[in-house]
């Protein structure tokens, strides 16, 4: 009992870990047909919000709230992420609509620029950056219709814009002047030390669990469950599904498909913020950690099929719960009288890098039988 | 959309790779009469950036203190170092094709560089077939000797031997089982096959071995292995590198793998630089073994670590590997100027026998193009250095080790002609 409880949870941690990661993924991919290839270094700028959560929260003003400081920072790398995302969307892939193959490119070349970008540049003035692409891109919008009419509103974004700069400036430089390890740039990574009440284990019917997996995955169940609510109760949820049904069909009943695409990746790529802030918990933070994600990403979107969240929830913690079978060997402790050669292949196998293979291995073989994922997508839209 | 959305994305799966980016750099100019450029090839970006820029900075120091004493004399002329600086990017291929580069065109007579196992069995093809010459500083797995290279890191028997003998004799754990733990690649394996060896020879067992691929910091498969086979605490050894020990330490530590509770780790690729990053708090009561820490209290020792943090900042640290690239790059000068020629041949024939007053203690290049040095255990404290607990004398460098089954009773020497890369003993 207490061998299948601990491989459960096993999976379930491991599982929730590519789960998280992966939901943002499902949503780019699944809903808008878009190969976001930037999608770990969006995780990897969620991850790096939370570094920069951690020590602001370390100066003396915020330091009473410093236990506080995980929580906040998940809202942050939300907002971080999805900013970042609807830029890109703005910029690039909304340009690329209907051309996998130059998409694809597109975001692979942001991914190194995000790379070489966190290396160079001080963390202090990529906040600064943040906070006026936020201003800039929002501020417009926050005032009543009314306002922008009376003054011609090119002059009004433009100044908007001016505004968000010297407010990214300023707040870069109050950081980088208040917080030295911000101030400098540098490739090497850094480390998110988690709150001292999420430190240790947790006992539960006699087994003790790390206080940072279930973390991990009340992060992952809250995704899910408010990605769920948004797209199937939310009137804009509505729309993105519609959008997702029948792009056409949907623009001629006046959905603005433009807005949709919009909400959609920015919601997508803020998932990837907080799926950053998860995996700062367990490893460290650097220009490299999306990378390290990315391919674990992949593997649960294509074995789910498109557009299927219940299934990424499957897959997801399927593959968690194999890697744990495979790589810890449990087979042998639940059957420990095997014969021999089976019981030999097992250990062979019983590596975290044998596992990694064999995993993979299982995928290609079960797509041969099932080519178009575990959940395919049936109707018309299967058709074009 | 008429290609499968399927494809595109094994595709993006399979098209992730890592740019490269290089720079030059030199120091002040004084009165020289001629100037030598060496080239210094480490990784600057990916997952072995947070090591190899270290060496680095200690390389640049090295290089800035030689030329602020003089410079390199040859044949009566004063040279001045400067030196090309080549990002690896964490790529093995990427390591041969820049030292390619250095070599062919730039025409640097000397390469300081490389840090795993992997980044220098690529390069060694390019510095044999060239008959250049590399310098490795980092701790090896050995089973190597190479004409073209000079190693002044620790072999096996000169780190993991001693350390191994330390935890299964000496250590809170001694007697206990053994786990092993370390990335997938040569270092690791080749150094646990050493110690495999070695704990059966002194009586004792290893209990279970895992490897985690480079870039994967999923470590929740280990833990749970390394709770079954030691439930009741014992000896870890661990060659995990680069990132992956964050990982690890802070996820055994959460799940209660921790010195107060019987389990002891010894790194072999945890040095201040690394305690510092992954944070002392995690590491706390765990071991490492190393020929350089920066606790060694000689004049020799603090005046390394002075300079270096002068230089580099007052938070930087100084570390074995550190040392080792410090001493490569004045054994290099001190063969260099007893050749009285930047000739690679003649460099290399000058570079046995040299002696240097390192911060670790005297060091001697020997016949095997490795050096002779002193082992130190040491147990990592909450300031995030190392308490040193044993110190051996001077240890002989075994190019081939003597417990692993394929080189016992094997060695190395290029001064005899007639010996060479491997003869038997």
């Amino acid at each position: 009992m207490e061998l299948l409880l601990d491989s459960l949870f096993n999976g379930v941690a491991i599982g929730s870990v590519l789960l998280v990661a992966a939901l943002g993924l499902a949503i780019v991919f699944g809903l808008m047909g878009v190969i976001n290839l930037a999608h770990g270094e969006l995780m990897m700028l969620g991850a790096y919000t939370t570094y920069v959560t951690q020590l602001i929260f370390k100066l003396p003003i915020l330091k009473p709230f410093y236990n506080s400081y995980i929580i906040v920072s998940i809202f942050l790398a939300f907002i971080v992420s999805g900013v970042v995302g609807i830029l890109l969307e703005k910029t690039i892939i909304r340009r690329l609509y209907g051309s996998p193959l130059e998409t694809l490119l597109a975001t692979w070349g942001v991914s190194l620029i995000l790379q070489q970008f966190v290396r160079s540049v001080p963390l202090a003035y990529g906040t600064g950056l943040v906070i006026s692409l936020l201003i800039g891109l929002f501020l417009p919008s926050a005032f009543p219709s009314k306002i922008k009419e009376s003054i011609n509103f090119k002059y009004f974004k433009f100044s908007s814009w001016i505004f968000a700069a010297l407010t990214g400036v300023l707040t870069g430089s109050v950081i980088s002047s208040s917080v030295s390890k911000l101030s400098r740039a540098s490739a090497r990574n850094v480390d998110v030390t988690a709150p001292s009440w999420m430190r240790g284990q947790v006992e539960i019917i006699g087994t003790a669990f790390p206080k940072t997996r279930l973390m991990i995955i009340v992060i992952t169940l809250i995704s899910v469950i408010a990605i769920t609510l948004f797209l199937n109760q939310s009137a804009w949820g509505m729309r993105i599904r519609a959008v997702t049904q029948n792009r056409q069909m949907s623009d001629c009943l006046g959905i603005s498909t433009e807005k949709v695409d919009i909400i959609t990746f920015g919601i997508g790529s803020g998932l990837a913020g907080v799926a950053g802030v998860a995996v700062s918990l367990l490893g460290s933070v650097g220009p490299n950690v999306g990378g390290n994600y990315i391919v674990g990403c992949f593997m649960v979107v294509v074995l789910v099929g498109v557009g299927n969240l219940l299934g990424t929830v499957l897959a997801s913690f399927g593959i968690g719960i194999m890697t744990d079978l495979i790589g810890a060997g449990r087979l042998l402790s639940i059957w420990p009288d095997m014969p021999l050669p089976l019981s030999n292949t097992i250990n062979f196998f019983a590596t975290t890098s044998m596992a990694r293979v064999m995993i993979f291995a299982l995928i290609v073989m079960f797509l041969q039988f099932k080519p178009t994922g575990l959940f395919p997508q049936k109707g018309r839209m299967v058709e074009n | 959309m008429r290609i499968s959305r399927r494809i595109l994305a094994g595709l993006a799966t399979a098209s992730l790779a890592v740019t490269a980016t290089s720079c030059g750099g030199g120091g002040t100019s004084g009165s020289f009469d001629d100037t030598v450029t060496v080239g210094i090839l480490h990784s600057l970006s990916g997952t072995m950036a947070i090591s190899e820029s270290t060496l680095v900075d200690t390389e640049k120091m090295a290089i800035e203190e030689i030329n602020a004493a003089g410079g390199v004399t040859v044949g009566g002329k004063s040279y001045k170092i400067e030196y090309i600086v080549e990002d690896g990017a964490s790529d093995w291929p990427t390591f041969a094709e820049k030292s390619k580069k250095l070599i062919d065109q730039d025409g640097v007579p000397v390469v300081f560089g490389g840090w795993t196992s992997a980044s220098r069995k690529a390069m060694l093809p390019v510095y044999e077939s060239k008959d250049a010459f590399l310098y490795y500083p980092i701790q090896y797995e050995a089973q190597e000797c190479s004409n073209n290279i000079f190693y002044t890191g620790a072999t096996p028997n000169q780190q993991s031997e001693p350390a191994t003998d330390f935890m299964y004799k000496r250590s809170p754990a001694a007697g206990g089982d053994f786990f092993l733990v370390g990335s997938d690649y040569v270092f690791p394996r080749t150094s646990n096959t050493i110690t495999k060896a070695q704990v059966k020879q002194l009586g004792g067992k290893v209990v279970g071995e895992d490897y985690l691929p480079l870039g994967n910091t999923e470590v929740a498969p280990i833990i749970s292995k390394i709770k079954k086979a030691l439930p009741e605490g014992g000896i870890i050894i661990n060659t995990l590198n680069g990132d992956q020990n964050v990982a690890f330490f802070k996820q055994i530590q959460d799940a209660g793998i921790t010195p107060s509770s019987g389990y002891y780790v010894m790194n072999y690729s945890i040095a201040e630089e690394e305690i510092s990053t992954i944070g002392p708090e995690f590491l706390e009561g765990h071991y490492g073994a190393w020929n350089y820490m920066m606790s060694i209290d000689t004049p020799a020792s603090k005046k390394f670590a002075k300079s270096f943090k002068k230089r580099w900042g007052a938070d930087r640290v100084v570390a074995d590997p550190q040392e080792s690239a410090y001493n490569m790059v004045y054994l290099w000068k001190q063969a260099v100027e007893d050749a009285g020629t930047f000739d690679d041949n003649a460099v290399r024939e000058a570079l046995v026998g040299q002696k240097f007053d390192a911060p670790q203690g005297p060091v001697e290049v020997m016949p095997n193009h490795h050096l002779s040095q002193t082992v130190r255990i040491g147990e990592i404290n909450a300031e995030g250095g190392f308490t040193i607990l044993e110190e051996t004398g001077v240890v002989l460098p075994q190019a081939w080790n003597q417990k692993h089954p394929s080189s016992k009773g094997y060695a190395c020497d290029w001064t005899d002609p007639s010996k060479g890369e491997k003869y038997k003993l």
